[in-house]
């Protein structure tokens, strides 16, 4: 990769990117498959045939195929709900078949779809059920089952003593992820987690769990049937096909922007550089400069600065540096000031909006393009759709640069070995 | 009519207690009054009597359908067998356990527990069966051995159709129970079969009369224990209403 020339250009608007998100606290392990194989008796073909794969440490790993493609088989391999035929897994470098499977599995999260609650226990019991297991002391057990109700977002004193039935779908799940993280797991398993919720609850959930990620740096692993999904969530992304084959197991751009096969470009599907719009910011675009004017200046000149500049319009900046308005040439002409404006109708875009923020933002403006505003909404460019499109473009390119460059380096290593 | 006060009770009833009454016989609540404490005691062994079996008989038939639970298939056998057990005749169970276990309590509690299994056995197989599976798999998911799974989340989940069950098999019971009592077993039966045995003597009636509603008195009472006991045990999360 090229990273030393390209980061430090971007340094300075990229805080808020996957790249340095990477530098947060990490408490996972790693999970590492060794030519993992299940074999069910009286199968003509293996459900997962000789599987090896690594999830680093604290990462967030997809895994996405078709329907029967064994990913959630192989998921429940990790926590020996289905034992392999062969092979070896490992969890931070133990043997996960060193151990009782039960104890194993009491020190890796496990959420499935709908939360799967008990509805005989209240959340707090919910909550409790691996920490229990793990003969926590009673006191402890209330701690910290306060301390993961405020992480997902439920107020303890209101939900604790609830049942299952009488919380929404939405928070039925998030039951199900603090039950999952329960006993502070470095490695969490999930199925579908946000499947059995409606779009907008799920997007908030998904959020949340970025959220959360972020904060806790464990290495999940997560079956999904939803590109989106695994696009928007996922630190690297795993596509399955029939038998557990990986088709390509890259990050979301990589994925999104250089397909490994034809497999993974169906499956993608069309559309895909629009999905790619919600994986970048708004920080990462070029920002055009434009004609400025503070107000009460004299408009003649600003006009007369934006003509030379071949720009139609002025961004009117207040004396905190904050945009105010953005009129067009024929308006100020009219007048001698450059006045408030009548009324506050200024759309801005804050730099950490992701670029499917942006698009909607210049389509509904007049002016085919936004302003982008920073730390206390102060005035940092302006982007346009041909800034959208350049970024997309170098973006695909670097990303089919670095695949072609692994290919490289693959062969190379190939031609040694040999 | 010119009936004394005292024969106001029975008019009550809806009898004309003096038509067609054998020769020396007693009101009914002078039948009562004179046998007050034998009476009750009757009723306490009666409903002994039913709640050990039905107790023994919950516990074979939950235990029971916890194996049939693990091994789908015998689930057909469990149901033929609780079908044809249903349709035998409790009196001619009663004649082929005599031979075996004799006259007296074994014989009339092996009768009734052979019964009540039968009400709780198909109940357990269904509750246990009616839990879903993504639960269970979350459980063990969650690092539950085989048997914390099953006492923390299936026997609960299962456990309002058990308890249905249980009242089904204890209602059936108290009926089995007076049968049974033809072996000499202990209860309310025997008032019913003195009052057969003395038909048109002097107390049949009052005897017949005097074990069959108190059998109902007692199964009212064991019903509403029942009730009282399915508010304090089954989880507030799962109850219906």
């Amino acid at each position: 990769m090229t990273e030393s020339t390209e980061n430090t250009e971007n340094t300075q608007n990229t805080e808020n990117t996957r790249s340095t998100e990477k530098d947060r606290q990490v408490s996972g392990v790693e999970i590492d498959l060794r030519d993992v194989v299940k074999r069910y008796p009286g199968q003509k073909s293996a459900a997962v045939e000789s599987l090896s794969l690594t999830v680093p440490a604290g990462e967030l790993v997809m895994f996405i195929g078709p329907s029967g493609c064994g990913k959630t088989t192989s998921l429940k391999m990790i926590n020996r709900l289905i034992e392999p035929t062969s092979g070896t897994i490992t969890i931070g470098g133990e043997d996960v078949r060193s151990r009782d499977a039960d104890e194993l599995r009491r020190t890796i999260g496990y959420v499935i779809q709908g939360g799967s609650l008990f509805p005989h226990m209240t959340v707090a019991d919910n909550i409790a059920v691996v920490p229990k297991l793990l003969k926590w002391s009673k006191q402890k057990i209330a701690d910290r089952t306060e301390e993961l109700l405020d992480l997902v977002g439920l107020e303890p004193g209101r939900y604790r003593d609830r049942y299952p039935r009488e919380l929404s779908g939405g928070q039925q799940q998030r039951v199900g992820v603090a039950r999952g993280l329960a006993a502070d797991p470095p490695v969490v398993l999930m199925d579908e987690p946000f499947g059995a919720v409606d779009p907008i609850t799920r997007q908030r959930l998904q959020d949340e769990m970025l959220g959360i990620q972020r904060e806790l740096g464990k290495t999940i692993v997560c079956v999904t049937h939803d590109i989106d999904e695994a696009i928007k969530l996922g630190d690297r992304i795993l596509i399955f096909s029939e038998g557990a084959r990986i088709e390509q197991y890259d990050t979301p751009e990589n994925v999104l922007a250089a397909p490994a096969n034809d497999f993974v470009a169906d499956f993608v599907g069309a559309g895909s550089t629009l999905k790619q719009l919600s994986l970048s910011r708004v920080s990462e675009l070029e920002m055009g400069s434009w004609t400025t004017a503070r107000l009460g200046d004299d408009s003649s000149d600003a006009v007369r600065r934006a003509e030379a500049a071949g720009h139609d319009c002025v961004v009117v900046l207040d004396e905190r540096n904050r945009p105010v308005s953005w009129p067009w040439l024929r308006n100020l002409r009219r007048q001698d000031r450059i006045d408030v404006p009548r009324r506050d109708e200024l759309v801005t875009l804050d730099r950490r909006a992701t670029l499917n923020d942006a698009l909607d933002t210049m389509l509904s403006s007049s002016h085919a393009a936004a302003i982008v505003t920073g730390d206390r909404d102060q005035y940092v460019g302006v982007v346009d759709f041909v800034s959208v499109t350049n970024h997309i473009r170098g973006q695909e390119a670097a990303a089919q640069q670095a695949v072609a460059q692994e290919a490289r380096a693959e062969e190379a290593r190939a031609e040694d070995a040999s | 009519m010119t009936g004394g006060p005292r024969h106001g009770p029975s008019l009550v009833l809806g009898w004309d207690t003096r038509a067609g009454r054998a020769k020396g016989s007693v009101e009914v609540g002078d039948f009562i009054a004179e046998r007050r404490q034998q009476i009750a005691y009757d009723m306490f062994q009666h409903a002994n009597l039913v709640f050990q079996c039905v107790l023994v008989a919950t516990i074979v038939a939950v235990g029971l359908a916890v194996v049939i639970n693990r091994y789908r298939a015998l689930e057909p056998v469990a149901n033929a067998v609780s079908a044809i057990g249903l349709t035998l005749p409790s009196f001619a169970l009663v004649g082929l356990l005599l031979p075996v276990a004799g006259l007296g309590t074994t014989t009339a509690f092996l009768c009734v527990v052979f019964y009540a299994v039968l009400p709780v056995l198909r109940n357990a197989v269904v509750g246990l069966a009616g839990v879903d599976d993504t639960l269970l798999e979350s459980a063990r998911g969650m690092g539950m051995s085989p048997v914390g799974v099953l006492v923390k989340v299936q026997l609960p989940l299962a456990w309002p159709v058990i308890l249905a069950g249980v009242r089904t098999s204890m209602q059936m019971s108290m009926g089995i129970a007076a049968i049974a009592a033809y072996v000499l077993g202990p209860g309310l039966g025997s008032y019913i079969w003195r009052g057969l045995v003395q038909a048109g003597g002097a107390n049949a009636l009052n005897y017949a009369l005097v074990g069959t509603v108190g059998i109902v008195i007692v199964a009212l009472v064991a019903d509403l224990l029942l009730l009282v006991l399915g508010r304090l045990t089954i989880s507030k999360g799962v109850r219906v209403a």
